[in-house]
């Protein structure tokens, strides 16, 4: 590789990771997600929002998916009028994206299931819980 | 050109053959690994059969962090000893972790795909490991950046040694920030890791793996980086035919 084409590689890299960094920001990277408690404590933005799938909230009807966020002091209703990602489980964290309308209701149109570190066969004959 | 004293690892008689035995041993772990992971090894209760690409990107994310730790080393080398052999060694592993990291993100996305429902995320984890990838191009880039080649490839050991800092960013920002990608199973202070003994059998198979072969790739790359700054062995090879 000759110098010139190097340093033009160069300015192209270092372009890229202005470009990263600059978008890391506007998307919120350093906090991924928002707690219910937080968003209800004044996210009115588009915003996502991660908790809990809390056991018994998930249904669907209509095309819309329907669930409840929580985390330890509060609960979120979502509504998704998208299918969800086989891994999504009650009982398990969730993060989505959308914002919270004036009737407190999050409607979100990407849903993406968070899972732990965590990795162990299935039970045979249990339920899914956990 | 400066000449060279051959490369310790690669010089003398038996040193082809001890490293087709290492590219043996990666072959012989990569099948273990393979079966193991593929077979023996459950599937995951909550992720499923997806849970399997584990054993590609762990490997994957661990030799880009052995690469660029070699790198780290063999950048102070050259600091110190301005020696074309610690560049070069520098050089190729380099090269192993940038693909190492693009076989972590290849694996990565599909997995994520598959579990978490979505491709991409503007993640902590998924953010820093870029910026971890376009500090290591940068590296590589910043040795043919002068006209004069020592010059350049200490401009390189630098942004080696400095680069380094990227990589705990990398692995622990799961831990300092908010994130969609799990916390480490393994790289992290556990005395009982949260993994089914066959699984993890099979994760460590395959890091096993992927280290060697990470050093036979190692070996190779550096020969052929030997070969082409014309390094005068102690015994003369035959001509290589030239091209017609």
């Amino acid at each position: 590789m000759t110098p010139h084409r190097a340093r033009l590689l160069l300015t192209l890299v270092v372009v890229a990771g202005v470009a990263l960094l600059v978008v890391a920001g506007l998307q919120n990277t350093l906090t991924f997600y928002r707690t219910p408690t937080e968003v209800l404590h004044g996210a009115t933005a588009r915003v996502r929002l991660g908790g809990e799938v809390v056991p018994g909230s998930l249904h669907s009807e209509g095309g819309f998916t329907r669930f409840r966020l929580a985390d330890r002091t509060s609960q979120i209703e979502v509504e998704q009028a998208e299918d969800l990602p086989g891994t999504i489980r009650e009982g398990q964290d969730a993060v989505v994206e959308g914002a919270l309308d004036g009737q407190g209701v999050f409607h979100s149109d990407t849903v993406m299931a968070k899972h732990g570190n965590e990795y162990q066969p299935a039970q045979t004959g249990e339920g899914d819980n956990r | 050109m400066p000449k060279n004293p051959p490369t310790p690892l690669l010089a003398g008689p038996r040193a082809a053959a001890d490293r087709r035995n290492v590219g043996w041993g990666a072959a012989g772990l990569s099948a273990a690994g393979l079966l193991v992971g593929l077979t023996v090894a459950p599937a995951d209760a909550v992720q499923g059969q997806a849970q399997r690409l584990m054993y590609l990107h762990v490997p994957a994310a661990w030799t880009a962090y052995l690469a660029f730790f070699a790198v780290l080393i063999c950048s102070g080398g050259y600091l110190v000893w301005a020696d074309p052999r610690w560049d070069r060694a520098a050089r190729a592993a380099a090269e192993i972790g940038l693909a190492s990291t693009a076989l972590t993100f290849a694996a990565g996305t599909l997995w994520g795909r598959l579990t978490w429902g979505v491709w991409w995320a503007w993640d902590p984890r998924i953010v820093s490991t870029i910026a971890m990838f376009l500090v290591y191009l940068a590296q590589t880039t910043l040795r043919w950046s002068d006209e004069d080649g020592h010059r350049g490839a200490r401009r390189a050991a630098w942004l080696g040694l400095a680069g380094f800092l990227i990589v705990p960013v990398v692995h622990f920002s799961v831990v300092w920030w908010r994130s969609l990608h799990q916390q480490a199973t393994l790289l992290a202070p556990n005395v009982a890791p949260p993994i089914n003994g066959l699984m993890l059998t099979a994760l460590l198979l395959c890091v096993a793996a992927s280290t060697v072969a990470a050093a036979w790739v190692f070996l190779h790359r550096l020969a052929v980086l030997e070969t082409c700054a014309a390094v005068d062995s102690p015994a003369p090879r035959p001509a290589v035919a030239a091209q017609p």
